[in-house]
C-alpha cells in the first residue's frame, strides 16, 4: 500500500459546486488569495461556508484538502509523522503539509475544536513568512503561492473555552457569512432539491421564524442545510408538516414546549 | 359475586371508630351511615378505605368527606369521586383546613366542573407554546397577559384566563392559538398605523355620531383585511382559523359590504382603505357581521397609547444611537472635520411581498453606504412595524446637546446620601461618564457587608422539592467531571500508547530523538476554573424573583460541588455612589456549608442596582486567584439602576466599560437575565452572544445550572 495518504488528483474539485454569492465574498476571496492572505470564514452552522470553500477551489483549480477539527487534533496530525513500513522508515505528509507541497487549498473547518497548540503551528503559515516548520524532518516547507489556507469558525457558540484568539484571528482577512435573504434562500432551496418554487418560499418563511426565536428558547435557528434537508424529504414525497417536523424541528431543539411551538408555526405555513 | 351491603348498624359503628375524635352527642355518625346504607358494598367499601386514609392526616377532613360522600357518590362515578379526594386533600396540604373543608363541601360544583375538565384549557397551559408561536412569527416580542377581555395593545397579547368554547381540548388550543395570531396580525399588518394626514384613530371613530359602533364596524372591516394578509401569508392557519369559525357559524357579508370587503382583500389595501370603507358603509343602517370567534375587542385607547410611549422612547433612543454612530465614524475618519450639518441617514428597503419578514434595510450615511450598529437596526425594526416607514425626524442625528436626558436624572440629589455611610474603611472605585468619556475618580464607595444567615431551613426545603432534578444534575456533572477520556502521548501514565510508540520507534529509525511522551493516561480533569456569580438583589427582584435566583443557587451549588470548579457568590445592591454593598454570600475559600446555606436563604431584595462598582471590584478579586479559565456571571433582572441618575445610557454605559475592564483582566464576562427587553441593552454592555435571556422566572432554577455546563464545556 502506498502509504502517501493523499492523491493530488483526487482532491480537484471536478464538477462546479452549485453556489450562489451573497455579496461581495468571491471577490474578497479572490483578491486575498492573490495577494496571499489566509481567509477566515466565520457564520453560524449550516449557511454555507464549507461549500463556498468547495466553490473556490474549484473557481481557482486547485486541490481542495479539508480537515474537519476535533478536540484530539494535534500539531502532528496536520504536519506530519514518520511510519514503518517492511522495517523502513519513510515520511508521511499531514494534510497541511500536502497542501502545502501540492499548492493546493487547505480548509480547516471548525478551527476552534482543534487542540490549542494546533492553532500555533499555522501561525507562520498563516502571516507573510508563510512556511511551515517540519520540526521532525527539520525542513522548513515554504508554501507556493498557489497555497492558499482557509479556517472557519462559528461566533455563536457560548462557552469560553471555544474561542478563536486575537493572534490568530488577526492574521486572515475575515469573510462574515449569514443565512441568505429570503429570495436568494428559497432559490438556492430549489436548486439544490429541485423543489417547487412556492413551497420552498414557505420553508424559507419557516426558517425565518425559528430564527426569530434564537435567544429566546433556541440556541440556534433552522440553517439553510435543514431547509435542504426538509426540502428533499418533501420531494421524495413527505407531508411538509412531518418533514418540517422530522428536519427541522426536532433538529433544533428537545424542549417540548418549544417543539410544539415550531410545529404549530409549521401548520401555519403548510 | 358481589357482597351484600353493609347496614346502617354496620356502618355506623365503621365511622365511628374512624371518626371518633371529632364526634360528640351533638354530632353522630348517625346521618352519614343512614346516607351511605342505601349504596352497593363496592361503594361503601370505597368510601370507608378513603375515610381510613383521610382520617389519619385529619378527622375533621374525614368526617367532612363522610357527610358529603352520599352526595359525591350520586353526582359522579368512583373515578370521579377519586379526583375530587385528591383535589380538596390538596388543597388540605396547601392552604389549611377551613379552605380544605369549603372545597369538601363544594362537591357539586365540581362535579359540574369535571366533565368540562376534559376539554377546559386554561391560559397556563398554553402560554408558553403560545408564545414561542408568536415571538417565532414576526416582530417585536409580544408578552401573553391572561385578562377578561380579548386585545392587544401592540407590547401584549390578553387572552382568556380559560377557554372552553368547542367541545374538545385540541379546538381550544385552536382557538387560544387563533385569537393569538389574529392580535398579533394586529399589530404585524399595522391595523394602528394611522395614515397620513390623520391624527389617530380614536379621533376616526370618535368623530362618528356612536363612536363604538364605529369602532365595532372598523374592527368588522380590519378582521376582513386581516384574515385576507392571513390567507395570503399563512394559508394555514387561515385554513384552521376559518374551519374554527365555521363551527361556530357562518360569516357572510351583507350584499353591500362585499365591494368594500373585496377590496380589503386585496394585497395593497391597508388601514386607510378601511377607514375609507367605513365612512362609506357608517351611512348604512345595516347589520354589522356577526363577531369571529377569534377576534376579542379592539380598545384602540389603549394600542395609541401605548404606541405614543413607545414612539418617545424608540426616538430618544434611535437619535442617541445615531448621535454615539456618527461620533465613532468622525473619530475613524482620518478626513478633514465635516461640516458642522447634521448626519443624516438614509434607509431604503425593499417592498416585501408578503409582509412576513422584516425587511432588509439599506443604510446610508451622508450617501455613503454604512452598517449601523444592531440597537439602530433593531430600533428600526420596531419603528417600521409602528408607522410602516422610519419617519425623516427620526433619521436626523441631533447635534452634541441637543437632547437633554430627563431632567433632574443626572442631578444627585443631596438628600439621598444623608444615610451614606462615611468613606473609611471602604473601597473607592472609579466610575465612567461617557458623556465626558473619563473617569470620575473614586466615585463610588464600597463596602463588603456579611450576609447575616437566616435560620431557616430552606436549602433543605428546595433539596427536597426538586430531588428529582438534582439526581439528573448529578449525573450530567458527574459525566461532565469524569469525561472519561484518555489522554495520549504523556510522559506517564498507566498504559503504553502504542500509536506514540510506532512514531517514536519511527523516529529513531531515521535517527532522530525518541520521545518520551509513550503513555496513555486516564483523564484527570483539571477543569481550573473560577467563578464569581453575582446576584441581583436589587427591589425590583421581590417576589418570585428572588425565589427563583435563591433556588437556582441551590442547584447551582449543588452542581459545582459535584464539578468542583471553585467558586464565590455575592449579593449586590446599594443606594448612590456613597452606599455601593455587596454583600458576602460564599468566598472562594470557604466550603458549601451550613453557614453558607443559610446566607443563601437569606438573600432578600434591597434597594437598587449600580453594576459597574461591583464588577471592578469583583473582577479585582477574581484578579487574585489563579485560574485558566475565570467567569464573572450576572444573574439579574434588569437594566442597571441607582438613584442618583445612575441609569438609562449612563449606567449601561458604565456597566459596559467596568465590564470592558473585566475582559483585558483575563475575565469572561456572562449574563443570565430575566428581562425580556434585555436584547436591547445587554449586547451592548456583555456583546451578542454573552448573555442569555430567560423568559419565564419560573424556568431560572431550571436553566442556570445547564447555562452554566453550555458555557464550560
Amino acid at each position: 500500500m502506498d502509504p502517501q495518504a493523499f492523491k493530488t488528483a483526487e482532491h480537484f474539485v471536478k464538477e462546479q459546486p452549485y453556489y450562489e454569492p451573497q455579496g461581495a465574498e468571491i471577490a474578497l476571496f479572490e483578491a486575498a488569495y492573490a495577494n496571499q492572505i489566509p481567509v477566515l470564514l466565520k457564520g453560524p452552522t449550516g449557511c454555507g461556508k464549507t461549500r463556498f470553500m468547495e466553490h473556490m477551489a474549484w473557481r481557482l483549480r486547485r486541490p481542495l484538502i479539508t480537515v474537519s477539527c476535533h478536540d484530539d487534533l494535534t500539531a502532528s496530525d496536520l504536519v506530519g509523522r514518520y511510519l514503518i513500513i517492511g522495517g523502513e522508515t519513510r515520511w508521511v505528509d499531514g494534510p497541511l503539509a500536502h497542501a502545502v507541497r501540492i499548492g493546493g487549498v487547505c480548509y480547516l473547518d471548525e478551527i476552534v475544536e482543534a487542540r490549542k497548540d494546533t492553532t500555533v503551528v499555522i501561525h507562520p503559515l498563516a502571516d507573510d513568512r508563510r512556511v511551515l516548520p517540519m520540526e521532525k524532518t527539520g525542513e522548513l516547507l515554504q508554501a507556493p503561492p498557489e497555497f492558499c489556507l482557509g479556517i472557519s469558525y462559528n461566533p455563536g457558540y457560548q462557552s469560553v473555552l471555544k474561542d478563536l484568539k486575537q493572534s490568530t484571528r488577526q492574521r486572515f482577512v475575515a469573510i462574515e457569512f449569514d443565512y441568505p435573504p429570503p429570495e436568494l434562500e428559497r432559490t438556492i432551496v430549489t436548486n439544490e432539491s429541485s423543489l417547487h418554487q412556492d413551497v420552498a418560499e414557505k420553508l424559507v418563511k419557516y426558517a425565518r421564524m425559528t430564527r426569530n426565536l434564537k435567544g429566546s428558547g433556541l440556541d440556534e435557528g433552522a440553517s439553510t442545510r435543514l431547509l435542504v434537508h426538509a426540502a428533499k424529504l418533501i420531494v421524495a414525497g413527505i407531508d411538509p408538516g412531518i418533514a418540517c417536523r422530522g428536519a427541522v424541528s426536532e433538529a433544533l431543539s428537545d424542549d417540548p414546549e418549544m417543539l410544539s411551538a415550531m410545529n404549530e408555526l409549521s401548520a401555519s405555513l403548510f | 359475586m358481589s357482597k351484600r351491603p353493609l347496614t346502617f348498624e354496620q356502618l355506623e359503628h365503621r365511622l365511628e371508630e374512624y371518626l371518633d375524635p371529632v364526634l360528640s352527642t351533638r354530632r353522630t355518625a348517625e346521618a352519614p351511615a343512614q346516607a351511605l346504607s342505601i349504596f352497593s358494598r363496592g361503594q361503601q367499601d370505597f368510601v370507608l378505605h378513603w375515610i381510613s386514609v383521610i382520617v389519619r392526616t385529619n378527622s375533621e377532613m374525614g368526617y367532612q368527606f363522610a357527610s358529603q360522600a352520599p352526595d359525591a357518590l350520586r353526582l359522579m362515578d368512583l373515578h370521579g369521586v377519586e379526583k375530587w379526594i385528591i383535589q380538596f386533600m390538596d388543597v388540605y396540604d396547601k392552604q389549611g383546613l377551613y379552605p380544605g373543608c369549603a372545597n369538601v363541601q363544594a362537591v357539586e360544583q365540581f362535579a359540574a366542573d369535571l366533565h368540562l375538565r376534559e376539554f377546559v384549557l386554561n391560559f397556563e397551559d398554553v402560554v408558553s407554546v403560545l408564545e414561542h408561536y408568536v415571538h417565532g412569527l414576526a416582530g417585536r416580542a409580544l408578552k401573553l397577559q391572561p385578562n377578561e377581555i380579548v386585545y392587544t395593545d401592540t407590547e401584549h397579547l390578553y387572552l382568556p384566563r380559560r377557554l372552553r368554547l368547542f367541545r374538545t381540548r385540541q379546538k381550544n388550543f385552536g382557538l387560544y392559538k387563533a385569537m393569538a395570531s389574529h392580535l398579533w396580525a394586529q399589530t404585524w399588518f399595522g391595523t394602528f398605523r394611522v395614515p397620513e394626514g390623520l391624527v389617530s384613530l380614536v379621533n376616526v371613530c370618535g368623530s362618528y355620531a356612536d363612536p363604538e359602533r364605529a369602532t365595532r364596524l372598523f374592527h368588522a372591516l380590519e378582521t376582513a383585511r386581516l384574515n385576507a394578509c392571513i390567507e395570503r401569508g399563512l394559508p394555514g392557519l387561515y385554513r384552521e382559523m376559518m374551519a374554527l369559525q365555521s363551527e361556530q357559524a357562518e360569516i357572510r357579508y351583507a350584499t353591500n359590504w362585499t365591494d368594500a370587503v373585496h377590496r380589503l382583500q386585496a394585497p395593497d389595501a391597508t388601514v386607510r382603505d378601511t377607514i375609507r370603507a367605513l365612512q362609506h358603509l357608517y351611512a348604512d343602517e345595516g347589520h354589522l357581521p356577526p363577531p369571529f370567534c377569534f377576534q376579542g375587542r379592539l380598545m384602540l385607547e389603549s394600542a395609541e397609547a401605548a404606541i405614543r410611549a413607545r414612539q418617545d422612547r424608540e426616538k430618544h433612543a434611535f437619535h442617541e444611537n445615531l448621535r454615539l454612530m456618527d461620533h465613532k465614524l468622525e473619530a475613524n475618519a482620518a478626513g478633514p472635520a465635516r461640516a458642522s450639518i447634521p448626519p443624516r441617514l438614509q434607509a431604503t428597503w425593499p417592498p416585501s411581498q408578503d409582509g412576513l419578514h422584516d425587511p432588509q434595510i439599506e443604510w446610508t450615511l451622508d450617501g455613503r453606504p454604512v452598517t449601523p450598529p444592531e440597537e439602530i437596526r433593531a430600533l428600526s425594526r420596531s419603528i417600521l412595524q409602528d408607522f410602516g416607514e422610519i419617519p425623516d425626524e427620526y433619521l436626523v442625528a441631533a447635534g452634541d446637546g441637543a437632547y437633554q436626558l430627563v431632567p433632574g436624572s443626572d442631578q444627585p440629589a443631596p438628600s439621598v446620601w444623608e444615610r451614606a455611610y462615611h468613606e473609611e474603611g471602604a473601597w473607592l472605585y472609579n466610575e465612567w461618564d461617557f458623556r465626558r468619556q473619563h473617569y470620575r475618580k473614586d466615585w463610588c464607595v464600597l463596602r463588603e457587608i456579611e450576609l447575616h444567615p437566616s435560620e431557616e431551613r430552606y436549602v433543605d426545603e428546595v433539596l427536597s422539592r426538586y430531588r428529582g432534578l438534582i439526581s439528573g444534575l448529578r449525573r450530567t456533572f458527574e459525566a461532565l467531571r469524569g469525561e472519561d477520556r484518555i489522554l495520549k502521548k504523556q510522559i506517564h501514565g498507566d498504559d503504553i500508547d502504542l500509536d506514540a510508540v510506532v512514531e517514536a520507534y519511527a523516529d529513531m529509525h531515521v535517527g532522530l530523538e525518541m520521545s518520551e511522551r509513550l503513555f496513555t493516561k486516564h483523564r484527570n480533569l483539571e477543569r481550573d476554573m473560577a467563578v464569581i456569580f453575582m446576584v441581583d438583589m436589587s427591589g425590583s427582584t421581590k417576589g418570585w424573583i428572588n425565589d427563583a435566583e435563591r433556588e437556582a443557587l441551590v442547584l447551582l451549588c449543588e452542581a459545582l460541588e459535584i464539578l468542583g470548579d471553585r467558586y464565590a457568590i455575592y449579593g449586590f445592591s446599594g443606594m448612590t455612589r456613597k452606599r455601593c454593598e455587596l454583600y458576602r454570600i460564599k468566598r472562594f475559600d470557604e466550603h458549601y456549608a451550613d453557614p453558607v446555606k443559610r446566607r443563601i436563604a437569606a438573600i432578600r431584595p434591597q434597594d437598587y442596582t449600580r453594576m459597574g462598582v461591583i464588577i471592578r471590584h469583583l473582577s479585582g478579586l477574581l484578579a487574585d486567584v489563579e485560574a485558566r479559565t475565570k467567569l464573572l456571571i450576572t444573574l439579574s433582572d434588569g437594566k442597571p439602576d441607582d438613584y442618583d441618575g445612575y441609569r438609562g445610557e449612563y449606567g449601561i454605559e458604565d456597566t459596559r466599560q467596568a465590564l470592558i475592564e473585566a475582559k483585558h483582566q483575563g475575565i469572561f464576562p456572562f449574563c443570565i437575565t430575566i428581562d425580556t427587553e434585555a436584547h436591547d441593552y445587554l449586547p451592548r454592555m456583555y456583546g451578542a452572544v454573552n448573555y442569555v435571556l430567560i423568559d419565564e422566572v419560573r424556568k431560572l432554577p431550571l436553566k442556570v445550572s445547564d447555562i452554566y455546563r453550555h458555557l464550560t464545556t
